[in-house]
């Protein structure tokens, strides 16, 4: 085996065009299990963990470039306020050592369907910067995930950066698991409402192949607001409406039975998760200035 | 095979023969001598090898050895100077905290760094502090204790006189 220490961002990417084989390490929270159990023998490591930017963030504008190892214990710290649903989701990734550890770029690589970031940054909605010496691709989130533990990356690729959209409204992350710490999601919800489009958007995690939006849900639910002038009013969506939110949600899923729980149970925890982010969301909203109820 | 060079303890340590996708943890225990750190489930569950890493705590068993080269490391030997025990260490003993005493390096590195960062914890500071470590003898009661003990007893101390 050979351990590869690039000393910048572009001699990784050198190396990775020369050996697209190479494996990519940054937390080494996937990695190095693979390799302490023997599951696997890459015949070269790419260690990142001298590329300095990749470990900051950046950006006044509609997004943050978040570098790839930016460890989740400063996403939580750090990026509340302008990433509310990532840095949720970044407070329930395992246990501190491994949160100081891991970062957005590996989750996206594993690209397990289980990845705590990835609910959260379907419902934010997200672009992955995936660079090569060929130049840089913005690959939006939605076309990221292709299959269990696959995704979008050309082998010559590596993860720069993830470009998340700041957060224009409430956004919400619910994860199931036996405890709070140290637990893979059974299934986990991200919710992002986004006023200034009067959209909302989903993300599912652990409960299909890929990580997934609940698209005909959120349609539905915005069709109601809208119509409700939920917006405007801060009302939240009449109850039945909010059920069939949560319905819907539990129909996008297409979860497998295993060791962590039932198909079944998958299905009806999401749609409870839904109802419940829907709520938490809604209520935030509804505390915040931009509603004008009374006014209009 | 690979030479790594890393601070441990404070002292510049060089390991040879280092194979490519070996754990910090392997060097720590196998070639360095430094057997404090347990190796228990290599998967960066149990929190037995915790260690700080630039003084942040990480799981020795989930850094590569190469990603230690020139970096500094703490470990459960590092806590008190040789012969003496640190005033977390000492709370342990006084508290009852150790049973079969498997967990107790990984917690002793966790709790020493939460008091550096919070003096004086919340029941939930602690809790989520040692949330990456696992105790199979079930004490997590008395190591609660415990650390509560060593942050009132470190609160008490005068600033510098501090293991």
């Amino acid at each position: 085996m050979e351990f590869l220490r690039p000393a910048s961002w572009e001699e990784a990417l050198a190396v990775k065009a020369e050996h697209p084989d190479a494996v990519p390490l940054a937390g080494g929270t996937d990695v190095m299990v693979e390799l302490n159990f023997g599951h696997r023998r890459p015949e070269r490591l790419l260690d990142l963990g001298r590329i300095a930017e990749l470990e900051e963030w950046e950006g006044d504008g509609p997004a943050v470039r978040l570098g790839a190892s930016v460890p989740y214990t400063r996403i939580m710290e750090g990026l509340r306020p302008d990433l509310p649903g990532l840095a949720l989701a970044a407070h329930t990734v395992a246990s501190p050592q491994i949160r100081n550890r891991g970062g957005v770029g590996g989750n996206l690589g594993t690209a397990s369907p289980a990845g705590d970031a990835h609910p959260a940054l379907l419902a934010s909605g997200a672009e992955v910067e995936a660079v090569s010496t060929r130049g840089t691709r913005l690959i939006p989130i939605d076309d990221f995930y292709l299959g269990p533990k696959r995704n979008a990356l050309a082998p010559d690729e590596l993860i720069r950066a993830v470009r998340v959209r700041r957060a224009g409204g409430p956004q919400q992350f619910a994860k199931v698991g036996t405890r709070n710490a140290m637990v893979i999601a059974v299934c986990a919800f991200g919710l992002a409402l986004h006023p200034e489009s009067r959209t909302l958007r989903t993300g599912i995690g652990s409960a299909a192949p890929t990580p997934v939006r609940a698209r005909e849900a959120e349609e539905f639910l915005g069709g109601v607001l809208e119509e409700e002038r939920c917006w405007d009013t801060g009302r939240p969506p009449p109850p039945s409406a909010a059920r069939r939110f949560a319905e819907l949600c539990s129909a996008a899923c297409s979860p497998i039975d295993d060791v962590r729980g039932t198909a079944a149970y998958r299905r009806r925890a999401v749609g409870v998760l839904a109802r419940r982010t829907l709520g938490w969301a809604w209520q935030e909203y509804r505390g915040s200035a931009r509603v004008t109820e009374g006014v209009a | 095979m690979m030479r790594v060079r890393l601070t441990v303890n404070g002292r510049l340590r060089e390991a040879d023969d280092v194979w490519e996708g070996e754990s910090l943890l392997y060097v720590l225990r196998e070639r360095l001598g430094l057997p404090g750190s347990k190796n228990a489930c290599e998967q960066g569950e149990c929190g037995s090898c915790t260690v700080r890493l630039d003084g942040v705590p990480v799981c020795a068993c989930l850094v590569a050895a190469g990603q230690a080269e020139g970096r500094e490391v703490v470990t459960v030997e590092g806590l008190a100077p040789e012969g003496e025990l640190s005033t977390v260490q000492k709370a342990f003993i006084d508290a009852g905290a150790v049973q079969c005493g498997f967990c107790t390096p990984g917690l002793l590195v966790a709790a020493d760094e939460l008091l550096d960062r919070e003096p004086k914890p919340a029941d939930a500071d602690i809790r989520e502090a040692l949330s990456g470590n696992l105790c199979r003898c079930t004490g997590y009661e008395k190591i609660m204790d415990a650390v509560r003990l060593a942050a009132a007893r470190r609160s008490a101390e005068p600033e510098g006189d501090r293991a």
